[in-house]
């Protein structure tokens, strides 16, 4: 197969039980190279835990999962992945600069008893750019905002110059600059051919990036195909957040996507 | 004071007292990172079995430590990386069984005494021996070697585990490695401040300098010096009077410099703090003109 052409994920029949209890059951999903997946789905339809276990975060209890045609204990290509995390993870209280935390982007790039590159400096600073952060790159990311800690962690991602992005929530919690900074930031990479997976609950600023929208309900692929287009409030993917009625809005995005199809 | 700095054995416990403090906070600013501030008091409590094995057996004490402080890094890390809700009862298991276990086979070894079983729990820093010195120096080197190879992975993994797995970093390797890391450290300074108190010099200089730093890597090398400066001051403290315990002396100055640096923390940080604002005020306001 050639490396172009191979896909970044590829799971199949991918099952996970956590604590007994089924998460995932029997997922099928194949993201091809410069794909802009929306995964999506109530809470607890086991969204997060899908793009876990295609990065091999949450081991499968049944089926298989491959990252660039390796299943993920055999991958070592790792810096052609970035993951975005839903949050920072701070640590136990020894304090972390925003450039610290930025520069460990690059560590599936670096080599041991390698000292920090140019290359790397030139990556980090880019990326601390991108984001518009380069003026806080000196403080502690515990100083930090809701906000511009997603930030941190979209420039850590950057930093590593993948060629797959998986995004858990990357617009959740987040005001609506850093929406459209995050926006604008994956319109760059998606017009450089990269490939982007990310969950979310409302897409957006996203909207116009996304090809293709999964939908996940009770640990199986309810839709999968070309996003939809909004007609009316209640088709569009956010609504179920905002929407008063939780039985109604866990089936609503559904409806208008199942009568397309 | 001339006169002790002319006698050998002062020299070896300055030496010895040195090097716990270069190494004990190197080590212990991943452990707070990592959330496993205890993790040297578990280490401790078992590798006093290892000293009370070493009398048993008449080999050095210094070296059966070493052995059981690793075996017991290993298994605490074993029982934390599986272990969910019974991993803390687990431990604490380890640990009265390392005390015991050391008391026991202390009071039935040839050699041992009470005094003996003392000097390890509080230390002895007065009686450290060439051997000793030697053998605290190689691992020493180790402890640091660790840290300057392995520093940036061990970051990752102190950080952000998920972002270890992510990044395809051999976690089970470099948890362990913090562990058996993090025993070595223990044995090092066992002879200086006592097993009983070996964490405090892993944790206390850590805590003190990040109430004044703003990055890691300043943490931790600024959490080394302060290490120095407890060490080697508690021991010189001590050699005033007879009656002062150089380990307690050196534990007691780092928790002094603790509360100083809490004040001082307290001041840099609102200077900081409403810079800070100003800061994000100029840049909000530049979002918004941008949007």
């Amino acid at each position: 197969m050639h490396l172009v052409s191979e896909n970044a994920f590829t799971m199949t029949d991918g099952r996970v039980t956590l604590d007994r209890r089924p998460i995932l059951r029997g997922v099928d999903l194949t993201v091809r190279p410069g794909e802009v997946v929306a995964i999506m789905g109530a809470n607890g339809s086991g969204k997060s835990t899908l793009i876990r276990a295609l990065l091999g975060l949450t081991p499968l209890s049944g089926g298989q999962t491959l990252l660039y045609g390796r299943p993920p204990g055999r991958f070592r290509d790792w810096w052609r992945v970035g993951y975005v995390p839903q949050r920072l993870a701070v640590g136990g209280g020894v304090p972390a600069t925003v450039r610290e935390v930025v520069t460990s982007g690059r560590i599936s790039r670096q080599k041991r008893l390698r000292l920090t590159s140019a290359d790397d400096r030139e990556a980090v600073a880019s990326a601390l750019e991108s984001v518009g952060l380069a003026d806080r790159a000196a403080d502690p990311v515990q100083a930090l905002s809701g906000g511009q800690q997603q930030r941190v962690l979209i420039a850590r991602a950057l930093a590593g110059r993948p060629d797959t992005y998986v995004m858990d929530e990357p617009t959740a919690g987040v005001d609506a600059a850093t929406q459209q900074l995050l926006a604008d930031t994956l319109a760059t990479l998606v017009a450089g051919g990269k490939t982007i997976v990310l969950v979310a609950h409302e897409l957006g600023p996203l909207e116009p990036l996304i090809t293709r929208g999964v939908v996940v309900r009770e640990g199986r692929i309810a839709h999968d195909g070309p996003p939809p287009e909004p007609e009316g409030e209640c088709a569009r993917p956010g609504h179920e957040h905002v929407h008063p009625h939780a039985a109604e809005a866990a089936a609503g995005p559904l409806r208008g996507w199942q009568g397309e199809a | 004071m001339i006169d002790l700095l002319g006698r050998e054995f002062f020299q070896l416990a300055l030496i010895a007292a040195l090097l716990v403090g270069l190494c004990a906070p190197a080590v212990g600013t991943f452990i707070v990172q990592r959330r496993l501030a205890l993790l040297g008091d578990g280490i401790g409590h078992v590798a006093l079995t290892g000293v009370a094995l070493g009398f048993l057996t008449g080999t050095a004490p210094v070296l059966t430590a070493v052995a059981v402080a690793i075996a017991g890094a290993v298994a605490i890390e074993v029982v934390r990386a599986r272990g969910r809700t019974s991993g803390d009862v687990a431990l604490a298991l380890l640990f009265y069984g390392g005390i015991a276990g050391g008391v026991m086979l202390m009071g039935i070894a040839p050699g041992g005494s009470n005094a003996k079983l003392n000097s390890y729990l509080f230390g002895a820093i007065a009686s450290v021996s060439r051997l000793d010195i030697w053998v605290i120096g190689g691992l020493a080197v180790a402890v640091l070697l660790v840290v300057g190879i392995f520093g940036r992975e061990l970051f990752v993994l102190c950080q952000d585990e998920e972002m270890a797995r992510a990044s395809g970093l051999p976690v089970r390797f470099l948890s362990l490695l913090i562990a058996v890391t993090a025993a070595l450290t223990v044995v090092i300074a066992m002879r200086v401040v006592g097993l009983l108190l070996v964490s405090a010099l892993m944790v206390i200089p850590v805590a003190t300098s990040q109430q004044l730093t703003r990055g890691f890597r300043s943490t931790m090398l600024l959490a080394m010096l302060f290490g120095v400066i407890a060490a080697v001051g508690g021991l010189l403290v001590s050699a005033q009077s007879a009656k002062v315990a150089p380990g307690a002396a050196i534990v007691l100055l780092a928790l002094l410099g603790f509360v100083l640096a809490l004040g001082v923390g307290k001041f840099v940080r609102r200077g900081r703090s409403s810079q800070e604002s100003t800061v994000s005020e100029r840049r909000s306001v530049s979002v918004k003109e941008v949007a």
